[in-house]
């Protein structure tokens, strides 16, 4: 930790996630009910606007420490991790693309963990390529008027405002416009709940703007300029999913270590079997190499340096380690893991999403290559 | 209102415990905490501060790494803190940790001082009593609520049989229990305007206090030896096969005379 505020910061959120988290995780998850409450918490201990500039109302701290209060947050809960890491790539395009008046609006309550954010870019046909979006903003003398349907909004219906990325015309690059719309604006509705495959108690739908009018003071940046400021968040966002797998990982790993020394067969602990210590000891090393990769791209972006290709990279490592350090857990945990009794499966399915979300770890590679090969060139 | 919070730096009760070779409790080389109990007292200190416009001054008798204590109050919302360090005081009874408290007390003529129900160590509950002898000042405990109306405190006792409210005027002591509200969690601004807050160390002489009338020699009971509890078993799995479950419940409950 580079400061002892940072150290004595990790402990608070730790205390928070042994006491408020980690009790309510399996049971929510299982009952896909969204913690709503857990986000005022953070939100009143400060924890909601950790990296964002303290003349902003924010906790001014390098991502390198925001990054470990999140692996810390998903050790208990990577739900809730995964949904505090949208709410900041939500926040920050009003942190810095907003206009005076709008960030005095708009951002204590962002910052201040009262007002929720989500990040509506993706649409059912427009994942990976961005290019695709065809929701529309279209400019009259009112405003704006939004048709249109994002899809894969994590925590839709429970959000306080979301970041829309909309079409203003048809223009390759400058055809996007960002836009800052709260909810229960008339025309807002939502689909039903995805039923997904993990990370249940975070709330995924689709948010669908029919004839939803918005004023031009809620157009964030200059009209066209959405695509840029999509783009500037993107690399931070990955780091935030390398640090949630991480803690995801690390839950996994802890679970496994404590089960095999209490597991006996044969008359001993099961973590006396060296074909078993070898398991965990390749977990152990895993869940490290993410962390110090995640941690050594934090510092580059902390020090105002590139880290396009070390966030990818990030992302990339940590979690696939995810992926196998949870599918090692359950292995570890045998038929017990199998079992819903066990958290051990739980975290193997909320680790696939890892590996998809926030760009999949194709494109991730298709950044790194691409990163690559211009500077070999 | 000027309050007082007595606060006291305990070993965390999720870890290890362990003894010194003179059977003290190890306060050093185990994790420690705020006691669990005195955060309601810290708590309801700052309530009753930000009700009244008043100061909250956290007080703290232990060694080194009791410091911690004082340092999670601030970073709660104490204004600032004290803490009584001196090498004599290792191994002191309530007696001499009454003397000690008291003297620190004194010195920032409170309106009230507020304690925590027990310490989560020695768990005697006797301190605010002799801290209220000791000052001579008049003492409610065990408050499940506590309203404070300019010098006028109004307590509530829920006993298990009946619920009592006393009414008391300052200055006063106060020892509350774990029902009369929520400790907050520090926040991160809280954390970072702790560092700036003032704590100010105190020896045994500052409070006018001689090293022979505390610590282990001075104290009027110590402990003699200690046993560690055996850790749990596993416990024993009543399998219903064709209903003979109720029986095998019955046989294990008389086996144990608990029926």
């Amino acid at each position: 930790m580079p400061t002892d505020e940072a150290a004595e910061l990790v402990k608070l959120v730790r205390e928070i996630a042994t006491e408020q988290l980690a009790p309510r995780a399996s049971e929510a998850e299982a009952a896909a009910q969204f913690p709503r409450d857990v986000f005022h918490l953070l939100g009143q201990t400060g924890l909601m606007s950790l990296p964002f500039d303290e003349a902003d109302g924010g906790g001014g701290q390098p991502y390198e420490v925001y990054l470990q209060v999140l692996e810390e947050i998903a050790t208990a809960w990577v739900s809730v991790a995964v949904d505090m890491s949208v709410h900041t790539l939500s926040s920050s395009a009003m942190a810095r693309f907003g206009t005076p008046d709008q960030r005095e609006t708009w951002l204590p309550g962002m910052l201040g963990g009262s007002q929720l954010g989500a990040y509506a870019l993706s649409e059912p046909q427009a994942g990976s390529d961005v290019s695709a979006i065809a929701t529309r903003a279209v400019r009259d003398a009112d405003g704006y008027v939004v048709n249109g349907t994002k899809a894969w909004i994590s925590h839709g219906p429970h959000a306080d405002f979301f970041l829309l990325f909309a079409r203003t015309s048809d223009d390759a690059k400058r055809g996007l416009s960002a836009f800052h719309v709260i909810a229960g604006t008339p025309g807002v509705s939502f689909g039903a709940p995805e039923k997904k495959m993990g990370m249940t108690a975070s709330t995924t739908t689709q948010v669908i703007f029919e004839d939803v009018r918005l004023p031009v003071e809620l157009r964030l940046g200059d009209e066209g300029q959405g695509m840029a400021i999509a783009l500037s968040a993107l690399d931070s966002g990955r780091l935030g999913i390398a640090a949630c797998a991480t803690g995801l990982g690390q839950a996994a790993l802890d679970l496994a270590a404590a089960y095999a020394t209490q597991r006996r067969q044969f008359g001993r602990p099961i973590a006396d079997f060296q074909g078993l210590q070898f398991v965990l000891a390749d977990m152990a090393a895993a869940v490290e190499s993410a962390r110090a990769t995640y941690l050594s791209a934090a510092r580059l972006r902390d020090a105002g340096r590139p880290f396009s290709r070390q966030a990818s990279i990030a992302k990339l490592v940590a979690t696939d380690a995810a992926m196998k350090v949870t599918t090692d857990a359950v292995q570890v945990l045998g038929g017990y893991g199998y079992t819903r009794d066990f958290p051990a499966e739980r975290y193997m399915r909320e680790a696939k999403v890892m590996q998809i979300f926030e760009g999949t770890n194709q494109i991730q590679r298709m950044v790194i290559a691409r990163s690559l090969l211009r500077e070999a060139q | 209102m000027k309050i007082v919070v007595c606060a006291k730096y305990v070993p965390d009760a999720t870890g290890d415990r362990k003894f010194n070779a003179d059977n003290t409790v190890d306060r050093v080389g185990v994790d420690g905490v705020l006691s669990e109990l005195d955060e309601y007292a810290v708590e309801e200190a700052l309530q009753i501060r930000d009700a009244t416009d008043g100061e909250v001054v956290v007080v703290t008798v232990g060694p080194e790494v009791a410091r911690a204590a004082v340092l999670k109050s601030l970073q709660m919302g104490a204004d600032s803190g004290v803490h009584v360090l001196d090498e004599a005081i290792h191994g002191s009874d309530s007696a001499a940790t009454s003397l000690i408290l008291a003297r620190a007390v004194e010195r920032q003529r409170p309106d009230l001082v507020l304690c925590g129900m027990a310490s989560t160590d020695g768990g005697m509950s006797v301190v605010p009593a002799m801290l209220a002898e000791r000052l001579g000042l008049p003492q409610v405990t065990f408050a499940s609520e506590v309203v404070v109306e300019d010098t006028t405190v109004r307590i509530r006792r829920d006993g298990d049989a009946a619920t009592e409210v006393i009414e008391a005027t300052t200055p006063l002591i106060l020892s509350v229990t774990d029902q009369c509200n929520e400790p907050r969690y520090p926040s991160f601004k809280g954390i970072m305007a702790a560092k700036k807050k003032p704590v100010e160390t105190l020896t045994l002489g500052d409070l006018g206090i001689a090293a022979d009338q505390v610590g282990l020699d001075a104290a009027w009971t110590r402990v003699d030896g200690f046993t560690e509890r055996l850790p749990k078993s596993a416990g024993t799995v009543v399998t219903d096969d064709n209903g003979s479950g109720a029986d095998q419940l019955v046989s294990f409950l008389v086996s144990q005379k608990f029926v």
